[in-house]
């Protein structure tokens, strides 16, 4: 088992009083799968995405990552083990101060990997996402999907087995992000990088996942296996998802 | 014209003072301010180190003496510069006050300009794993270049109007100068001569800020 989340849950402080997001939601996410979260916006799944690398810290529940409950760690451990895992953003979240190849070895400066053998992981990245020709440039040069592109190359430089992606192709055009799920597609078989994804596409899911969580406020209330075509959707709300086609 | 040509050597002294003072305050200003700025900004509710009960003094403090017309500030920390300098008169006693009151303009400043860099490169960088030093440097003061230069050339700016109130305690400078000819000994034009050269002191403080500043920032 891959990833595993326990009884994960989270409450948060707001000014109209307490707003739980996260209501005792448990998953098991298999080596090697790309599995998804689809819901609305608010049903708690990008909390949830934050959980697995404890951006966001649980009240209660445990994260276990390749057996190993993250929750337990100290801070200093808990640094290091997020260094193995990928991370992708809705805004790619790139430096604006610096180029494509910096950004992309951001993580193995982070990660305080020799500088000698950082240009040649950083160039192998951004070949996988066929933008070598643009390691020079600065973001505010580069496309939307290309910035997304340097931001997958960034998330695979420290070789992670896992990949969380948080909307990655909500700010792009379908085109575009048909292109950049390929690449996800791609990078999962290839590289054998275990894949979260969450969206509320419908249609990121259908091209890519191998199973689906359907999240609504908070709550989990179907896992659905992607392979098994016949298998139908139980809830009202997966099968609307399902029946909608383009995405919600 | 023959006044100023007479009073050139003078000039030129009181040109070094303005550099000999503005050298030792921007520095010390700069190893003072900057690291304040920055804690300051961590320390805020909902950053990095989050302390709201130490962020709610240290804003008060910077307040304070921010509030401070330099000319009472000056007086009022007399025993203070005497205590560190030795003495409370000259050119070297004034930097004191000087760096007292540019170092919390300068905090507020770059506290200011660290709030401008984008939350989701910070969440990226705690997500690669980042510690608080490493976001400090390879992300806050990389995104944040730019305006922090801004903010020193307008610090510098700033500091050459404050550094003409040090000739009340024999600090010198080109400010004190154009008070001490220009006003005091009615001689108009070495004023307007000496007024010209700050202007021209300004632009070039400005203009070298600009393009330094415009270098480094590659978000357009």
């Amino acid at each position: 088992m891959m990833i595993r989340l326990v009884e994960i849950k989270k409450t948060y402080q707001t000014s109209s009083g307490p707003l739980q997001v996260l209501d005792s939601v448990s998953v098991h996410i298999k080596a090697g799968e790309i599995f998804g979260f689809i819901g609305f916006s608010g049903a708690g799944k990008s909390t949830l995405l934050r959980c697995i690398n404890l951006l966001e810290k649980p009240d209660s529940g445990a994260v276990f990552v390749d057996g190993e409950n993250l929750t337990a760690l100290t801070k200093k451990e808990l640094l290091g083990r997020r260094q193995k895992i990928g991370m992708v953003f809705q805004h790619y979240n790139l430096l604006q101060n610096a180029t494509a190849f910096d950004n992309a070895a951001f993580p193995l400066a982070i990660a305080r990997v020799p500088k000698a053998e950082r240009r040649e992981r950083v160039l192998q990245s951004l070949e996988t996402v066929d933008l070598s020709d643009k390691a020079g440039d600065y973001p505010s040069k580069l496309s939307g999907g290309q910035k997304q592109r340097v931001a997958i190359a960034r998330a695979i430089v420290t070789k992670p087995k896992i990949l969380l992606c948080d909307e990655p192709t909500s700010a792009l055009d379908p085109q575009t992000t048909r292109s950049i799920l390929q690449y996800l597609k791609r990078i999962n078989k290839e590289l054998g990088i275990t894949i979260v994804l969450v969206t509320h596409e419908m249609d990121a899911v259908r091209s890519i996942c191998s199973r689906v969580a359907v999240m609504e406020t908070g709550r989990l209330i179907e896992t659905l296996d992607m392979s098994k075509e016949l298998q139908p959707p139980q809830t009202g709300l997966a099968r609307f998802l399902f029946a909608s086609g383009a995405g919600i | 014209m023959n006044k100023i040509i007479e009073l050139l050597p003078q000039i030129a002294t009181a040109f070094g003072q303005t550099f000999y003072m503005m050298f030792f305050t921007l520095t010390i200003a700069a190893l003072l301010g900057i690291p304040l700025g920055t804690y300051l900004y961590l320390i805020r509710p909902g950053s990095l180190m989050q302390k709201p009960r130490l962020y709610i003094v240290l804003d008060a403090m910077v307040n304070i003496v921010r509030s401070f017309p330099f000319l009472i500030l000056l007086v009022a920390i007399i025993p203070f510069t005497r205590f560190i300098i030795g003495t409370s008169l000259g050119t070297t006693a004034v930097i004191v006050p000087l760096t007292i009151c540019a170092t919390p303009d300068f905090a507020r400043l770059i506290e200011q300009v660290l709030l401008e860099v984008n939350r989701g490169v910070i969440e990226m960088a705690e997500a690669a794993g980042a510690g608080t030093y490493q976001i400090i440097w390879k992300v806050l003061y990389r995104e944040a270049r730019s305006g922090m230069v801004c903010s020193a050339t307008l610090i510098c700016v700033n500091f050459i109007s404050y550094s003409t109130v040090a000739g009340l305690v024999g600090g010198g400078g080109i400010g004190d100068f154009a008070i001490r000819y220009g006003y005091y000994r009615y001689q108009p034009e070495v004023m307007v001569f000496t007024v010209i050269l700050i202007i021209l002191l300004v632009q070039a403080i400005q203009t070298t800020g600009r393009i330094i500043a415009q270098k480094l920032d590659k978000r357009i």
